[in-house]
């Protein structure tokens, strides 16, 4: 019997996991120890495995993300938690200058097997500097790995693999999915290269990561009840990204519409976009259709915030819309 | 063994040879780099240590083998001290597959695992947070070494210095924080950029011990980093060096120079490293001109062969442009 459990045990127990696997991994960020981490994944950990590890820092996001680097060159396998998305931003330096170019600056004498995790997203009214959704611009950067768990089995499963992995990875955990909670089937490493079909459809594809999957999976069960069947792709791994799965299930649906979190300008969906209309363009029935966030610093107040991502609502109308348009 | 008396640490002839030819390395390899960039065979970002050699030297012979490096751009010097080959150095900026990186790095990008070489970091104050993690893994594994880790003044300013300061103090980790305080950031000089120019000052208030010496004393370099590199190893934590040194050249080639007085610069250039300590060491009796003479010609031969390498040095073919952006294991 599989008991429940929430995506922040999942974390939990892969960062468990990890520690007991590995002499060489430890946990560093702000309040990740004695506080219990600020989304409280980390609860607990600090008394199983000691300071040392699960080692508490100051608010210096781009000195521990770059002392990280260096523990990860100097023979340890760090697992760095950001706080909050924006604050990423502060140690994006470190992340792109130096984690995502040693390897290749140095002409492959070093690489940087780091992991960093960091909470994004919106939808808990924290306003315009902890809601954003930043995944795209670390997508955009050769040289990383970047991941986006929406389901239980990513939570518990990509963290290993991720230490595993001789370069650095980003993993993206959105701060509404922590209290998702569900049956764990099997709490065994997941691949890092594929999409994921979450649902099966055979009338259009929506494409999406994140926390934006419960909404758009919510939106295919209303669809379904008006006759429409949507597949629904988990991106799951941004980069390096999976096109065959999504050009494998537009060869059969011909639709597409891609439900992203963040802003539209620039964003991830115009580059999962591109590459459709690169790879499918005369599979296509119809134009391929976006659902982003609105283009507004996240607001604070609920019914500001709210209207301010996608919503099943605009998931639905966007595809029944898509449905309405014949092939000439 | 011939001890040379009147400086502040024993040290043998043989040393005070090898610090010569360490500055003359330098000094030679950086003239010839400069020529080749006049003809076109070095390109992008060139910016030289001439004038600040002494620093290189004297804290490179006071590391042992198995120590970290990690440096700035203007760190040919740092590189060469360290036994990054002068043909893997020059092939690495005529951009070639025998450079110390292929071609990827250039000059502002000398890596080399061999001698625990991290770079050749282009971003002001970006090696900072790298030494304290390459010192936090140290301190985590039991490995008894050092990371020496050099910046200049300027990277003083960066967020990245105060907070690595902290980390490496609160966590007492075994950083040799080495500040070349060469008087410009690029062309800004010290008192117009920070408030506080008292660098130690700065360092110890995160309760770092800090001393300050001149640069331009090979001896004296030698001297303070010996002392702070043995304070580190022995588990005290973090030490912080100034060294007031002087940048001869340009920023970078492209720089024409409008910030400082030529007076300025000549005056600095009567305290050269080089002449001065040879100068103390022949009234000493300690070396010759004909002593001088042979470090000359060997120099000379070793960058002559190191050009004749890089112009020889098949250039990395197009078709592997991909190659080491991501590690070939993983998929990707």
């Amino acid at each position: 019997m599989t008991a429940t459990i929430t995506y922040r045990d999942a974390l939990r127990d892969a960062l468990r996991e990890a520690l007991q696997r590995d002499a060489r991994v430890l946990l560093m960020g702000e309040d990740v120890g004695k506080y219990g981490g600020s989304y409280a994944v980390s609860k607990g950990l600090l008394d199983e495995f000691g300071p040392e590890r699960i080692r508490d820092t100051p608010l210096s996001e781009l000195g521990f993300v770059g002392a990280g680097i260096g523990a990860a060159l100097g023979g340890l396998r760090p697992i760095v938690e950001i706080m909050t998305v924006n604050f990423s931003l502060l140690a994006l330096d470190q992340l792109v200058n130096t984690a995502a170019a040693l390897r290749h600056m140095s002409g492959g004498q070093f690489h940087v097997p780091l992991v960093v995790r960091m909470a994004t997203g919106a939808g808990r009214q924290l306003a315009a500097q902890h809601s954003h959704s930043f995944e795209g611009w670390f997508a955009h950067v050769p040289g990383l790995r970047v991941l986006a768990p929406a389901s239980l089995q990513d939570a518990r499963g990509m963290l290993w693999p991720a230490l595993e992995d001789p370069d650095p990875v980003i993993i993206f955990e959105h701060a509404q999915l922590y209290n998702l909670s569900g049956q764990l089937e099997e709490a065994g490493s997941v691949d890092l290269t594929h999409a994921r079909t979450a649902r099966s459809g055979r009338d259009l594809t929506l494409i999406t990561f994140g926390r934006m999957l419960p909404r758009t999976m919510e939106a295919a069960q209303a669809l379904a009840a008006e006759g429409i069947e949507a597949e629904v792709i988990d991106l799951r791994v941004l980069r390096p990204l999976d096109d065959t799965t999504i050009m494998r299930s537009l060869a059969r649906t011909r639709r597409a519409i891609i439900v992203e979190e963040a802003w539209r300008s620039g964003g991830f969906a115009a580059e999962v976009s591109a590459r459709i209309l690169e790879q499918a363009f005369f599979e296509l029935d119809a134009p391929v259709q976006r659902v982003c966030g609105a283009e507004v610093p996240i607001p604070y107040a609920r019914q500001l915030e709210e209207a301010a991502l996608p919503s099943v609502a605009r998931i639905v109308a966007a595809a029944r819309a898509l449905i309405g348009q014949q092939s000439a | 063994m011939t001890p040379v008396g009147i400086y502040p640490v024993p040290f043998t002839a043989a040393e005070a040879r090898a610090l010569v030819h360490g500055m003359l390395r330098i000094r030679r390899f950086e003239e010839a780099a400069a020529e080749l960039y006049g003809l076109g065979k070095i390109r992008g970002f060139l910016h030289l240590y001439i004038g600040e050699e002494a620093v290189a030297v004297g804290v490179l012979r006071a590391l042992r083998a198995e120590d970290n490096v990690v440096a700035t751009y203007r760190e040919h010097g740092h590189a060469l001290v360290r036994g990054i080959t002068a043909r893997a150095i020059m092939a690495e900026m005529f951009g070639r597959t025998g450079g110390c990186c292929r071609g990827r790095g250039g000059s502002m990008h000398l890596f080399d695992a061999a001698t625990r070489f991290y770079g050749g970091n282009a971003i002001v104050g970006g090696g900072l947070p790298l030494a304290v993690g390459l010192a936090l893994a140290d301190q985590m594994l039991g490995v008894r070494r050092v990371t020496a880790c050099f910046f200049g003044e300027g990277a003083m300013a960066e967020g990245a210095f105060h907070e690595s300061l902290n980390l490496a103090a609160l966590w007492k980790l075994p950083v040799l924080f080495c500040c070349e305080n060469n008087g410009y950031a690029m062309g800004t000089a010290l008192e117009r950029s920070e408030s506080q120019t008292d660098l130690c000052a700065k360092a110890a208030s995160y309760r770092v011990p800090v001393r300050s010496v001149d640069g331009m004393d090979v001896v004296a370099v030698r001297a303070a980093a010996v002392a702070a590199a043995a304070a580190v190893r022995e588990g005290g934590g973090p030490q912080f060096v100034e060294f007031k040194t002087y940048r001869f050249r340009a920023h970078s080639m492209f720089d024409p120079e409008l910030y400082r007085p030529k007076e300025e610069v000549e005056l600095w250039k009567q305290r050269g490293p080089l002449h001065t300590f040879t100068d103390r060491l022949k009234a000493q009796g300690l070396f010759t001109e004909a002593d001088f003479e042979t470090l000359e010609l060997e120099v000379k031969k070793e960058v002559e062969d190191a050009i004749g390498y890089a112009e020889a040095s098949p250039p990395e073919s197009v078709e592997d442009l991909y190659r080491d952006v991501c590690t070939p294991t993983a998929s990707a």
